[in-house]
């Protein structure tokens, strides 16, 4: 028994579900998992914590069958099992909701959670729709979520896409319960909802395994916690025995602090940016407000607000219907991306393994590609100097790769994220506009990513942080606007910010 | 979340406008080509359009499954003219019975999409590179085992019923639609229905639009791979009877660039070549437009040069006209 079970009340062997022990793990290039273990017993919810490639994500694909281990072995129920793949695993009644959804676009709600298992009727052939869509009706009403079983699971926002990952999981009649940053796309009370239902499947005796970097939440929902560290297995300690700071100190092994250096002082630089009744259909209306030189400017908002489509509709990715920009207190033309680029816009998307990165190439070609112009000679690219160049962001932005071949799928997505904002400081844009740039990243990433913005702003470049975390927004922004629906609703100075004010404002027309 | 059950219905109405848009055209142009020419709408005519786009409609519909998984294949033409030389040596040269001859050429279409689905699956070969190669060896086959001569099927009259014939004809008197328009819109409706009412259907469009997310559902990827390139294959070997027997003769030349033209009904008919979408509907309606202005061209004197020239300018048009509705979506 790899863990001391005197700490714990709960201790008959009996209770344990899974028990991984000496998981062996290794990637081209990388050492991902040496020696893990973990155990979950039923009806409790198992938190598992650690920085961007700690290797949590990879033990626990393993456990569903989506990689094979090296090393080591799994006792489930008291046997011990090979998972395959990920239809043994769901046999054995593991299943697993993944940080980056997988769910099929082009199919309906109800068909992606019958996938595989569809029900038939008459001649054997012929699948029963009716049947799917009154089954996954019912589950729905269960979990209280609106959603239409026929509705086609790309015309879903992403919140209401992890609805259907957690009832296609619920459908499935798991033992064991994967949930890969579950929260992490989720407004309040939709995070409330999932808490509910994580109880009412504990009371049935599910093992939850609940790996999340939000770790305000695991007080409130885990009983135990596990922190894994560069793919170690550092500790496993009951919830109620330890605090957050502890949990960060195992994390990344050492103090860390989170530093602010908001201030209004930007409030009397000239602007630099200026939106003027921008407009696109329903998801953008009116919309106007200025961005000043060295100011971070903090767009709130519940999800579906519309603060994505604004920033995609500045970066010209998408088109608008009206509206101008005028940069430096010029009136610009911004049609494509390559617009806004040149006007030295740069834009790191909330989802930056399909928008922001080419994930087949590697960190040196990632890095310099949207300055190529800057490192090549009548179309002759200077190795030398993209190499050095390359070199100084990962130095700078401590990003964790073997070396500049590595491909960039290969990263951590903490790192994949300083991937996409080095290319951008190699274009060497004045105008920042960070997505959710926090999304799925751990506690030691996130504070060098706010290090490195207070540090870009400083140096007089302005930044436009669009997140749906509220102590974020509070701790990074000079200033926040709040959005709803597609409007501005209301804009608050560092002062007047607070989470009740943007909470008022970011419902204001819900109400 | 208010607002998803709008959502789902606009969704549905764009998809209908696309079929109708489709169909509109192909209404559009037999109303043109109708006041341009007298001889156009005529029955005997109209039975000529749907009689010439019965194989190429087989073809298209077959290839649809393989186009929405995204993948594509180059052998469909070639297969069929493979299918039809089996059937002409089972029967011409083996003096095996009719029927054992139509078996025998539509088990060679499924063997070879059957061969290009591993190849494709357990392989990992692109399916443009395998099919090219699949293309090129039952093109040579064909040639090789006819001795690339014709084979006439002169002793079996019956052959050249299969598709002339009309057996509509013999139970509705005065009604005479060949076996061939029969048996295209029938495997047509069958084909829809597998597409939408079947596990295979199902999977064809889970495949085409995530890949990677099906298999993680625990579905057999490589297995529904090669059955769908089967099925695909299984429609060349009816396209070859189809055309043998109607030119009453196995023609081991023929068959490169009906693929070709099969694709481009598909597209016309607003299947996404990047796979997960499209409707059997839709690549019927492709072929038929795609016939109805060979005919009309024809009709109106048009050389048959300058006609290629025009149908090359519709698929790229239909393309464009459905990449701008799928942009605005």
């Amino acid at each position: 028994m790899p863990v001391d079970d005197n700490r714990f009340e709960v201790n008959k062997l009996s209770d344990v579900l899974v028990l991984m022990e000496g998981i062996e793990k290794t990637f081209p290039g990388v050492h991902a998992l040496r020696n893990c273990k973990f155990e979950l017993r039923s009806g409790e919810v198992h938190a598992l914590v650690g920085e961007n490639g700690a290797g949590k994500s990879t033990l626990m694909k393993i456990l569903a069958g989506v990689y094979s281990k090296d090393a080591g072995r799994i006792i489930y129920k008291g046997k011990e099992v090979e998972i395959a793949n990920t239809k043994a695993a769901q046999d054995l009644g593991i299943s697993i909701i993944f940080q980056e959804f997988n769910l099929i676009p082009h199919l309906t709600v109800a068909q992606n959670i019958f996938i595989g298992r569809e029900p038939r009727k008459g001649i054997r052939f012929i699948l029963n729709e009716k049947e799917i869509n009154e089954k996954t009706q019912q589950l729905l009403n269960m979990m209280n979520v609106d959603i239409d079983p026929r509705s086609k699971v790309s015309e879903l926002t992403v919140a209401m896409q992890q609805m259907v990952e957690i009832a296609k999981a619920l459908s499935l009649n798991s033992e064991v319960l994967i949930m890969d940053e579950p929260t992490a796309a989720l407004t309040e009370s939709e995070i409330e909802e999932l808490f509910r239902i994580i109880g009412d499947l504990k009371k049935k005796g599910v093992g939850i395994i609940y790996i999340s970097h939000r770790l305000e939440e695991l007080g409130v929902i885990s009983d135990r916690i596990t922190v894994m560290r560069d793919g170690e297995y550092i500790d496993t300690v009951a919830t109620k025995d330890v605090t957050t700071d502890q949990i960060i100190k195992m994390m990344v092994g050492r103090e860390i602090y989170v530093t602010s250096e908001a201030n209004s002082e930007s409030s009397k630089n000239e602007v630099v940016l200026e939106v003027k009744n921008l407009n696109r259909g329903k998801a953008i209306r009116d919309v106007s407000f200025k961005l000043r030189k060295g100011e971070i400017l903090g767009f709130a908002g519940l999800m579906g607000a519309g603060r994505t489509e604004v920033a995609r509709a500045i970066f010209g990715a998408d088109p608008i219907d009206s509206g101008e920009v005028y940069i430096n207190g010029n009136k610009v033309n911004i049609k494509q991306p390559i617009d806004a680029v040149k006007h030295g816009i740069g834009y790191l998307s909330e989802d930056r393994k399909q928008f922001g990165l080419m994930l087949d190439l590697d960190v040196e070609v990632n890095t310099v590609i949207a300055s190529l112009k800057n490192y090549s000679k009548f179309g002759w690219i200077n190795k030398n100097k993209t190499r050095r160049d390359a070199n100084k962001w990962i130095e700078t932005l401590k990003i964790k790769t073997p070396n500049l071949e590595q491909k960039v799928k290969n990263l951590s997505g903490g790192n994949q994220q300083k991937v996409v904002l080095g290319k951008w400081l190699t274009r060497d844009c004045n105008i920042l506009i960070f997505d959710e740039p926090t999304r799925g990243i751990d506690v030691g990433a996130k504070s060098e990513i706010y290090k490195l913005m207070n540090k870009l702003a400083a140096e007089g470049k302005s930044i436009i942080m669009i997140s749906s975390e509220l102590p974020e927004i509070l701790r990074m922004s000079h200033r926040v606007i709040v959005m709803c629906e597609g409007r501005i609703t209301g804009e608050l100075s560092y002062e007047e910010a607070t989470q009740e004010r943007i909470m008022e404002y970011a419902t204001r027309r819900l109400k | 979340m208010g607002n998803k059950g709008a959502k789902g219905r606009s969704l549905i109405r764009s998809d209908a406008t696309q079929k109708i848009m489709a169909f509109g055209s192909l209404i559009v142009l037999i109303i043109v080509f109708s006041l341009s020419s007298p001889n156009f709408f005529k029955f005997s005519n109209i039975v000529s359009i749907v009689l010439s786009t019965a194989v190429n409609g087989v073809l298209a519909v077959g290839v649809t499954f393989v186009i929405i998984t995204g993948g594509i294949d180059l052998s469909i033409g070639t297969t069929m003219t493979f299918a039809s030389v089996i059937a002409g040596v089972l029967i011409s040269f083996w003096k095996l019975p009719v029927i054992l001859g139509v078996l025998g050429g539509l088990a060679t279409g499924v063997l070879v999409g059957l061969i290009s689905g591993t190849v494709i699956s357990k392989m990992k070969l692109p399916p443009f590179i395998a099919t090219l190669g699949m293309m090129m060896i039952t093109k040579g086959l064909s040639l090789v085992i006819s001795g690339t001569k014709p084979i006439y099927f002169n002793d079996a009259k019956v052959y050249s019923k299969i598709a002339m014939g009309s057996v509509l004809g013999k139970i509705i008197p005065g009604f005479d639609i060949p076996n061939a328009v029969v048996i295209f819109l029938l495997m047509s409706v069958v084909a829809s229905l597998i597409l939408t009412k079947t596990s295979l259907g199902r999977y064809n469009f889970a495949l085409g639009s995530n890949e990677e997310a099906t298999r993680l559902s625990g579905i057999n990827v490589d297995k529904w791979k090669i059955a769908i390139y089967s099925l695909s294959g299984l429609f060349c070997g009816i396209a070859g009877i189809l055309m043998s027997s109607r030119l009453n003769s196995a023609q081991p030349a023929l068959g490169q660039g009906y693929e070709l033209e099969a694709i481009a009904a598909v597209v016309i008919g607003g299947t996404s070549l990047s796979g997960g979408e499209g409707t059997i509907l839709g690549t019927v309606i492709g072929a038929f437009i795609m016939s109805v202005l060979t005919n009309g061209l024809r009709i109106l004197s048009v050389k048959q040069e300058w006609q290629t020239v025009v149908i090359g300018i519709v698929v790229i048009f239909a393309v464009y006209a459905d990449s701008l509705r799928r942009r605005k979506k």
